[in-house]
Formats: structure tokens, C-alpha cells, sequence
């Protein structure tokens, strides 16, 4: 007995104290009462009473218990309520606290287990430590890189490698980064984040030394999306969110009201969740579900507003960043089935940003250009004794800006060119272009018959032309294994005498599915993409004969018509599945990915001539994206300065150019001898390890140091004559 | 006998050494003979030390020789009933031994191509090789049917005929772990280089069966042919993890790693010029039926030394199985899955050309 005494239970019994509840959560004290004797006690108590249950809480007289100063025979001047449960008690603090109770008397409402900690609260004040500034890295470093080199990224196996791309010299490994076990990266649309799906959720990295930046937990996220200025991020998940118990809670995670949806927008510098929505909604067939857009969510260019559609009923415009539904409606639109928003092109962007400025300093606003309104275009199918129809709509003022009837559409595709100037749809059955020019006077819309079915529509990005693929082959639509479409390739241009839009030129006979023009426009590059046979690319220049592209505006009623389009060079690429520009337009890249198939995976990289700069073949490579950059920080006047001056400036890029040739040659040279020596070195060791100093014995008989001699017997028939004998 | 062997004699331009990636035949060099040969894929390929005659067996049963100035056949050596996997020859053109899927071993007579003396074995014979003076016979038997890989060497009776050997080998052993796949013969006496199943490089003693040294990280994956340089001092491994690798054979240091982007199967060590011969090639059953494209089965030449791709030849429509090259290093030869031995005589350019600049490398 006498052992068992000795044994120390106090860790067991601390472990497994019950801890009970201070059970006065649900009482308050409420202070600045006025100070009563015993006769007004009834009256008072009913006011009190009175008038929590103005603000919802209703008490009883009994609930409230008043201290006397029994030596004064006075009330104290505060009073103790018993509510029924911590949650009304909580109500009532809320709406009671500093509540004027009457002219003199305003109430100071506190929780009762409050009073108790606040009465030992340390009174001496301590002087919170200021936090040593850290100064962020720079999230758009890579922008000042000395050599204006653009990166990219590659992603192989189970690796993630981040590379410069340059001259041939300058082309390096910027950083190998150990993330582990995720999906796939995406940078964000100016570049500044690289994203990276894991099972937890997305995270952001960035800064020359790519630091995580933020996170958003989103389990089994399997899609996101960017929202154009960076200020949003998107995700998606086929999973709908489940939130297990005590999974953490606050404004960046999910709480359980996000239950059951698989969309979530956050906000990217704070990291908050901002609103989840759900793809499904109730009257959804099966079919439609398995037909999921993404992305699910389309943004206006400004980050003002985002919009989904539900097919059929409505688009739905929310604002950012409440996340409120815009108007506190929808737009009701019977039978809709897409709808794109009107990009922003620079003179929008220079127009908002004077706004801007207008509206903070306040002057007349009446002498600066109103920036164009946002605009979103969708489209509805015929239903019975109505056409289908496409409208512009301005966005927030929802107005009707342009609506075009379609007859004979089965389906209907909205082509945006990306400084918004043109806008096409494109309608199958009888493939026929709907050209609306959205910069002019209400609108006009032409109309482009097309007899064979376009693939694949493409505008310039700043132009005025746009390529098409069309193809009248039997075997489009049934594509099977070793079936190479034939295609059409066309170029058409506004003419800006007639201002319709008039065919270029017409490629015959190509296998080419793909067009790729290169952000800053003039070159296009047609791909055969998703063949097992063809993989051919060509590079095309439509403005060869134009010095500067910058002036070709005015040239090109003097020239002849398309004749400025010249094939620059054709390559290559076996099995390719993405092609992709770099930003500046100079270079092309193209992938194999080990997604589709595995055969030569890799990536190569070409200049806008289609010679080859680099070949890479990897096992298992997945994924090479350019890092976008964000829009120029120089204003017209520089960008043409900087053009006027392009000759100045090549010269000294020209010196730089052989000073560094000299430089590597001399540098490989090096090398070389290097590995010569160390060849060398290493031979004489073994050999006279071997053999002594001597050299080699002649180790087999017959070294093969004689001559080989060659004896040929050649039979040469010099005549054959067939003569006849007679007898 | 849809299928016989294409010897063609074509140039090489080794000129620029940045731009001869495909190597143009020139027309005024070039001749087309037609001969008989092999039905089936090549297995090995060798050239006697004079580099005259040039042997060659198959997955056809036959081992024939051929002239190797003009690809006119000079002779079949028959007898084996299965796919022969090897051949090696002697220094005096006197023997030749042949080891085959029909789980024998064979000694002939270069000359009248009769088989001198026959050794038998449980399992196939996947690789003989002589050893330097011509004494002894190293062979590799396949790892199947309940019997162990195993290494034998056999001590060969130079007295007479020949055909008076010994039946049992001199020394017998089974190595452990992964299967030997190729073997040689160092300088040391009785001490063989193995490569092995697993990409596992070794140093045997062959009198204990112990191994000495090994560097099991040489390859990742099969290695498929090794290759000693003519002193023996080094020797080059070719693996179907795409990698061939020059080893010192005395301490099985890597001394040079040529990465390619296809498994390799054979690879050769030019003489007098400082050049590696690689051959390979996706396999057949992974290379897509759809796709036109005959690629990968060039052989590569890389700069030994500075581990950098100097040029391709082109011509198989197969993946190459086997390169041997001329002991004086005048031409080479390549066996391919396509059934064809191509033999390519280097032009003078080819001795001529100093694309680095003129740099002294030894041997």
C-alpha cells in the first residue's frame, strides 16, 4: 500500500482534469445604470427590461440582479443579467453596449468573465517591440535584368527548372527550385507569381530567389485561373470542398458555408478567401456537366468585375473585391449560351488611367476623354420564331449596344482581337465571319461567306489582319490514327479605303492546324499540332517588305496587295504538342509533352526565322511556358524615340556581341586544353603503369602498321563480237 | 532471301566540325554492292587484326566473312542450329569462336571453315572474347532455365589442328548478383572486365572467381557492349540507359561519359583518331508504325575527349546492334536489326581534318 502512495500521479491527474466551464457566459454587466433607491427598483428593472427587448433580447426582471450599498440604501449604479444561453448573452453585447439609456446614463455592457481577467490585467504599460523592416524582395526583379533576357520554365519528371533565355552565352539555369509533388505550374498573366498545384492547395512563388509569396488552401485544386491584372486568383477543384472538423478557420481558409461548391476566388495579396461557388446548378443534365468551361469565371480586363455564365438563364456579374452580386441581379438573358468580355487595349488603358488621375485630383473632368466602358459580348441560339443573336452589351450601364441576328447557327464562336478593336464570330454550318469594328460609329458589322469550314481563327494581336485555317477535307470531323487533315491557310487585312476586310493571301494545301502570331504581330507561324506524321512549322513574315512595322499604316495602299507576305523558314519539330512565342515575339518555342505521348518529349527553341537555337530531347518532359512580362513602362513618345534611335543602339549591342564571341571562344579554347591535358596526363599514367617507361609492347602480332595491300582481279570484257560461221 | 548485305563505301566530312550532323555521301566515291548475306538481325560484327576480313553472325544461324575492301563474301562457317550472339578471332586469323544460342561453344578454322571442336553447355553462350596472346578463350553463358550465369575459361590447344582441346574449362565460376552480359579480357593475366544486367561495370579474377572491383553506378541499365582500346589500358561501355562511358580497366575509373538521347547498343573506339563510335536505336516493338520518320539509327561520332557529338552517318532503317572498326582505323563497320552490315571507308579529310585546331591527343 504503502508504494502505491509513493507514485506521483500528478502528470496523469493534470492530464485528464475535467475542465469545467466558468458557466457565466451567459451573464453580462451592464454599467451606468443610475444609481436608485429600493422604490424605483420595480420601474427601473422594467425599464431595463423594456428596453433589451427592443434590441431583440428579451429578459425578465428575475434575470437581473442589482447590488445595494446597504449603508446608503442605494443601488451601486450597475446591475448583473443572466441571459439563457452564451449566444443571446453575446447579442446583447453587441447591441447593448453603449446604448444611451437616457440623457444622463449610457450603458457599458461587459461579459462577467471578463471583469475578473480585465481587474487583473497588468497596468504598467510595455512599449510593443517594432518589428525590424525587412525589405521585400523585388517581385519583378527579373525585369532589370542587365541583358533584358526573357525566362522560362521547364518542367521534367518530377523537376522544375527556371532558365534565362538569351544569346547563346548568356542562356542559363536561373534557379532549380526543390517544390515537391504538384500538378503542374502556371505563371500569372504578367509574370510576377509562378503558381504550383499541390494537394493542399496552390501556392505562389516569386522574387529572385522565388520564396513562397502566398497560399490558398484549396484541396485537390486541379485548375485556376488568374485574373488579368494579378489582383485575383481563381481555383477549381472536381472535388466539392469538404471542411473536416477543426480544420483551421479564418479569413484565408474555407469555412464550412464553402461546403459542397468547387469554386473559390481569392484575393492574391492578402491571401482571403473572397466567395466559392459551385459549377453545379440544380437543373443541370449530366451532359452539361461533363461540359465544364474553363475557365468558369471570365474577368474584365480592369479586374473590376468577373462574370459567369448559367446557360440558358443568366450571366451573372460580381464585383470585386465584395464579391457582391453587381446591381444585386443578373442579367437575364433567355437562352444564353457564352459570352466574352472586350479586352483592353492600350489607348483604353491610357484613357482609364487619366480618369483616375482626373477623379484624385479633382479637376473638371469634363475636359479629359471618358475611358471607354467595359463591354461583354454573348450570344443566343435560335429558339422558335427568333433568331440567334449576338449582342454587345456596355457593362455597368447595360446597355444595348449592337445586337446582329444569325440565321442557320449551330454553334457560334466570339474571337475578341486583343486591343478590342474587332470583334468576330464565327457561326458554323455555313462557316461565315460576323466582323463587328467596335472603335467606329455604331458599330458596323461585315460579313465574311466562307465556303470550306474554319478550324481556326486567329486576329493579329495590334493589327488588322487575322488568319484563318479552313478545310474542306472529307475526313474532318472523324479523326482517326495516321488521318492528316489537308488545310487552307488565308490572311485577310482591313482595307482602310473600302473598310471591309479583303483576303491577303491564300496558302493551299498544308497540313497546318495552328496559328501562333507573335505578340507584337507582323510574324505568324502555322503549326501541324497533334499529328503522328506531320510536325512541319513555318514562319511567315506578312510585312517583309515593310522597313519599320511601326509605319506600315500608310505604306500599304501603296504597295501590292499581300505581296509583303514571304515564308522565312520552315522547321521541324517531331511530335510537337505546344507551341508557344516568348513575349518579345523574337523567339518560338516548341514542345513535345509527355502528357500526350512519349515519344522524342522535349521542347526546342527557335528565332523568329525558324532556325534552331536549342534542342532539348528529355525523358518525361511535361511542360515549357514563357514568363509573361507585364505591359511596357514607356510611354509612346519613348517607345518612338527608342525606334528612331534603333540604329545607335544595335551598334553598341553589335560590340557587346563580339567582345562576348572573343570572350567564349577564348573561353572554350580553354576548356578544351584543359581537357586535352588531363586526356594526356591520364594516358602516359596508365601506359607506363602498364608498360613501363618504355611505351607500349606490341601487343598482338601484326600491329596493323604495314600497309594493307588490296589485290583486285577485274574481269573487263573489252569487246564481244558474235560472229557466224559459215560452211 | 529478301534481305542481303548493302556494303557501301561513302565519305565523311569531317571539315566542319559544327555542321556534319548529316553526312552527305559524295556521289564520285560512292559504290553500291549487292551480296547475299544475313536474313536476320546482326548480332556481332568483327574485323581480324589485319582488318581484311570482316566477321559477321546473326540471328540467321550463319556466320559469314567478308572482304572488307569490296563487301565480297569470302565464306559462311555452318553448323550452329540457333541465333549465334558472338564471334571473336585470334590475332593470327588461325581460329575463330563463335558462341550461340544453341548452347555451344565452337572453335573453327578461319581458313576451310570447319568447326575444329565443339563445347556444350546447359544454357546459351552470350559472349567470347580471346585474350591477348590468343591462349584463352573467355565465354559468358546465359542465366536461364534454373542454371546460374556463368563465366568459363577455356584453355586453347594452339598444338596441331586444333582440334585437340580440353574439354573441361580451366576455370569455372558464377558471378554474384546481376548477370555478366559482356566481358574482356585485360592486360593483367586472368583478370576480366564484365558488364553486367544491372549497368554494374566489374573487375574478375578468374582463377578465384572473386571480384576485385567493381562500380556498380557505371550504367543504370544494361550495359550492351564493351570495347577495349588496342592497349587494353581503357575501354568503352555502351547501355540501353542511352550512356557510353570510357572506364580505365585497371581501377574502372569513368574517364569520359558521352550522353546520348537513345539506347545505345554498341559502341567502338576509333583508332589514330580521337573519336567514339556509338550505335543504337529505339527498339523495334517501341517504335511507332505510324511514323515515317527512320531516325535514331545513325551512328554517332563523338570527340572522345571533349565528350561533344562531332557527326552522324546515316543507312540503317533499324536500330544498330553492333560497330567494329578497322584496327588501322581506315574504315568501320555496323550490323544493324535490319539485317545489313554497312561498311564506311573513312576519305582523306577524314585523317586530315583538325576541326578543333591541331591538338596532339594520345591514343
Amino acid at each position: 500500500m504503502a508504494a502505491t502512495d509513493d507514485i506521483d500521479y500528478s502528470d496523469i491527474e493534470e492530464k485528464y482534469q475535467v475542465h469545467y466551464d466558468d458557466g457565466f457566459d451567459n451573464m453580462l454587466v451592464v454599467d451606468g445604470v443610475p444609481v436608485i433607491d429600493k422604490s424605483k427598483l420595480e420601474k427601473l428593472l422594467a425599464k431595463i427590461c423594456k428596453e433589451f427587448s427592443r434590441k431583440g433580447v428579451s429578459i425578465k426582471p428575475d434575470d437581473i440582479f442589482m447590488p445595494w450599498n446597504d449603508t446608503t440604501g442605494k443601488s451601486q449604479g450597475f446591475i448583473f443579467v443572466e441571459f439563457k444561453n452564451a449566444d443571446d448573452a453575446n447579442l446583447a453585447l453587441v447591441a447593448m453596449h453603449n446604448h444611451p439609456f437616457d440623457a444622463k446614463h449610457q450603458f457599458k455592457v461587459n461579459r462577467f468573465t471578463d471583469i475578473e481577467r480585465y481587474e487583473r490585467l497588468d497596468e504598467t504599460y510595455i512599449e510593443p517591440e517594432t518589428e525590424e523592416y525587412a525589405p521585400r524582395e523585388h517581385l519583378r526583379a527579373w525585369l532589370a535584368d542587365a541583358q533584358g533576357r526573357d525566362q522560362y520554365v521547364t518542367y521534367r519528371g518530377e523537376d522544375v527548372e527556371i532558365y534565362w533565355h538569351g544569346k547563346p552565352s548568356q542562356s542559363e539555369i536561373a534557379m532549380k527550385p526543390d517544390w515537391k509533388d504538384f500538378l503542374y505550374v502556371a505563371w500569372s498573366p504578367l509574370g510576377t507569381y509562378i503558381a504550383t498545384l499541390h494537394r493542399q492547395g496552390v501556392r505562389l512563388w516569386g522574387g529572385s530567389s522565388w520564396k513562397p509569396q502566398q497560399r490558398f488552401a484549396h484541396p485537390l485544386v486541379k485548375l485556376i485561373d488568374f485574373s488579368p491584372c494579378e489582383q485575383y486568383l481563381v481555383t477549381w477543384s472536381n472535388e466539392s470542398i469538404v471542411v473536416p472538423e477543426g480544420a483551421p478557420q479564418g479569413p484565408q481558409y474555407l469555412s464550412p458555408d464553402d461546403e459542397g461548391n468547387n469554386i473559390a476566388v481569392w484575393d492574391i495579396k492578402s491571401g482571403d478567401l473572397l466567395r466559392t461557388f459551385s459549377t453545379v446548378s440544380e437543373n443541370d443534365s449530366a451532359a452539361a456537366k461533363k461540359q465544364m468551361q474553363w475557365p468558369a469565371l471570365k474577368w474584365s480586363p480592369d479586374d473590376k468585375y468577373v462574370a459567369r455564365v448559367t446557360p440558358g438563364q443568366m450571366i451573372s456579374v460580381h464585383e470585386l473585391p465584395s464579391m457582391y452580386l453587381h446591381g444585386k441581379k443578373s442579367i437575364k438573358i433567355e437562352g444564353v449560351v457564352d459570352f466574352e468580355w472586350c479586352p483592353q487595349g492600350d489607348r483604353d488603358r491610357e484613357d482609364a488611367e487619366k480618369d483616375a488621375l482626373a477623379g484624385a485630383t479633382g479637376a473638371a473632368t469634363k475636359t479629359v476623354k471618358k475611358a471607354r466602358e467595359n463591354m461583354l459580348v454573348y450570344w443566343t441560339p435560335e429558339v422558335v420564331n427568333q433568331p440567334a443573336r449576338v449582342t454587345l452589351l456596355g457593362f455597368p450601364s447595360r446597355a444595348i449596344l449592337r445586337q446582329k441576328n444569325l440565321f442557320n447557327v449551330t454553334e457560334c464562336k466570339l474571337y475578341w482581337q486583343n486591343q478590342g478593336d474587332f470583334l468576330c464570330t464565327k457561326k458554323s454550318i455555313f462557316c461565315n465571319l460576323e466582323i463587328f469594328r467596335v472603335r467606329e460609329k455604331d458599330y458596323p458589322v461585315e460579313v465574311l461567306e466562307l465556303k470550306d469550314t474554319v478550324t481556326d481563327f486567329s486576329w493579329e494581336p495590334k493589327g488588322e489582319r487575322f488568319a484563318i485555317v479552313s478545310s474542306n477535307d472529307p475526313n474532318l470531323g472523324n479523326p482517326g490514327p495516321g488521318i492528316t487533315i489537308k488545310t487552307d491557310v488565308s490572311f485577310y487585312q482591313l482595307e482602310h479605303g473600302k473598310n471591309d476586310f479583303k483576303l491577303l493571301r491564300t496558302l493551299p494545301s498544308r497540313t497546318s492546324n495552328a496559328i501562333r502570331w507573335s505578340p507584337r504581330g507582323r510574324h505568324v507561324v502555322l503549326a501541324t499540332v497533334g499529328s503522328s506524321s506531320k510536325s512541319e512549322l513555318e514562319f511567315w513574315d506578312l510585312d517583309f517588305n515593310v522597313e519599320d512595322a511601326g509605319r506600315r499604316e500608310g505604306q500599304v495602299s501603296k504597295e501590292e496587295w499581300g505581296s509583303g507576305i514571304q515564308l522565312l523558314g520552315t522547321a521541324d519539330h517531331y511530335a510537337l504538342t505546344d507551341v508557344e512565342w516568348d513575349p518579345s515575339g523574337r523567339y518560338l518555342a516548341t514542345s513535345a509533352s509527355s502528357w500526350t505521348h512519349t515519344l522524342e518529349n522535349g521542347y526546342a527553341i527557335w528565332d523568329f526565322r525558324g532556325q534552331e537555337i536549342t534542342k532539348q530531347i528529355q525523358d518525361r518532359f511535361k511542360q515549357f511556358i514563357w514568363r509573361p512580362r507585364p505591359r511596357t513602362l514607356l510611354t509612346k513618345e519613348q517607345q518612338r524615340l527608342v525606334r528612331k534611335n534603333l540604329k545607335e543602339y544595335s551598334r553598341t549591342f553589335d560590340e557587346d556581341d563580339a567582345a562576348e564571341e572573343s570572350n567564349v571562344s577564348a573561353e572554350l579554347v580553354a576548356l578544351r586544353k584543359r581537357l586535352v591535358d588531363e586526356w594526356n596526363a591520364w594516358r602516359m599514367r596508365s601506359k607506363a603503369e602498364f608498360f613501363g617507361e618504355g611505351g607500349p609492347k606490341s601487343g598482338r602480332k601484326g600491329d596493323g602498321q604495314e600497309q594493307e595491300e588490296v589485290e583486285v582481279w577485274i574481269d573487263e570484257v573489252i569487246d564481244y563480237v558474235e560472229e557466224e560461221v559459215l560452211e | 532471301m529478301s534481305f542481303g548485305s548493302l556494303i557501301i563505301l561513302l565519305t565523311l566530312d569531317f571539315r566542319d566540325p559544327f555542321c556534319c550532323k548529316v553526312v552527305h555521301p559524295s556521289p564520285s566515291l560512292y559504290s553500291l554492292l549487292k551480296f547475299p548475306g544475313h536474313e536476320r538481325s546482326l548480332t556481332q560484327i568483327k574485323f581480324n587484326a589485319e582488318g581484311d576480313l570482316l566477321f559477321s553472325c546473326s540471328k540467321d544461324h550463319v556466320i559469314n566473312v567478308w572482304y572488307s575492301h569490296n563487301g565480297e563474301r569470302l565464306g559462311t562457317y555452318d553448323g550452329n542450329n540457333g541465333t549465334v550472339w558472338t564471334v571473336d578471332i585470334d590475332s593470327e586469323s588461325r581460329f575463330l569462336v563463335s558462341g550461340s544460342a544453341d548452347n555451344t561453344l565452337r572453335l573453327w578454322s578461319v581458313a576451310s571453315g570447319k568447326c575444329l571442336y565443339t563445347w556444350e553447355f546447359p544454357t546459351a553462350v552470350k559472349r567470347v572474347a580471346f585474350n591477348e596472346d590468343d591462349t584463352k578463350v573467355v565465354c559468358i553463358t546465359e542465366q536461364r532455365m534454373g542454371y546460374q550465369c556463368a563465366i568459363r575459361v577455356f584453355d586453347i590447344n594452339r598444338e596441331g589442328d586444333g582440334s585437340d582441346q580440353s574439354e573441361e574449362p580451366e576455370f569455372f565460376f558464377n558471378p554474384i548478383g546481376s548477370k555478366a552480359t559482356v566481358c574482356a579480357f585485360t592486360l593483367i593475366p586472368n583478370i576480366i572486365i564484365t558488364g553486367h544486367e544491372s549497368g554494374k561495370v566489374a573487375l574478375f579474377n578468374v582463377k578465384t572467381g572473386e571480384e576485385i572491383d567493381n562500380n556498380e553506378r557505371a550504367h543504370s541499365d544494361v550495359v550492351t557492349d564493351l570495347q577495349l582500346s588496342k592497349d587494353r589500358t581503357y575501354c568503352v561501355t555502351s547501355s540501353k540507359d542511352k550512356i557510353a562511358r570510357i572506364h580505365d580497366t585497371k581501377n574502372l575509373m569513368v574517364i569520359k561519359t558521352y550522353t546520348t538521347e537513345t539506347p545505345l547498343n554498341s559502341a567502338a573506339l576509333a583508332p589514330t583518331r580521337p573519336y567514339v563510335l556509338l550505335g543504337g536505336g529505339q527498339e523495334a516493338m517501341n517504335v511507332t508504325t505510324t511514323s515515317m520518320r527512320q531516325g535514331k539509327f545513325e551512328t554517332r561520332f563523338w570527340h572522345k575527349v571533349y565528350e561533344e557529338e562531332v557527326g552522324r552517318v546515316k543507312g540503317h532503317f533499324g536500330p544498330i546492334n553492333t560497330i567494329a572498326i578497322h584496327p588501322a582505323g581506315t574504315c568501320y563497320a555496323s550490323g544493324g536489326e535490319d539485317g545489313f552490315v554497312r561498311v564506311h571507308h573513312f576519305d582523306d579529310s577524314y585523317f586530315k581534318a583538325q576541326p578543333y585546331g591541331t591538338v596532339d591527343i594520345e591514343d
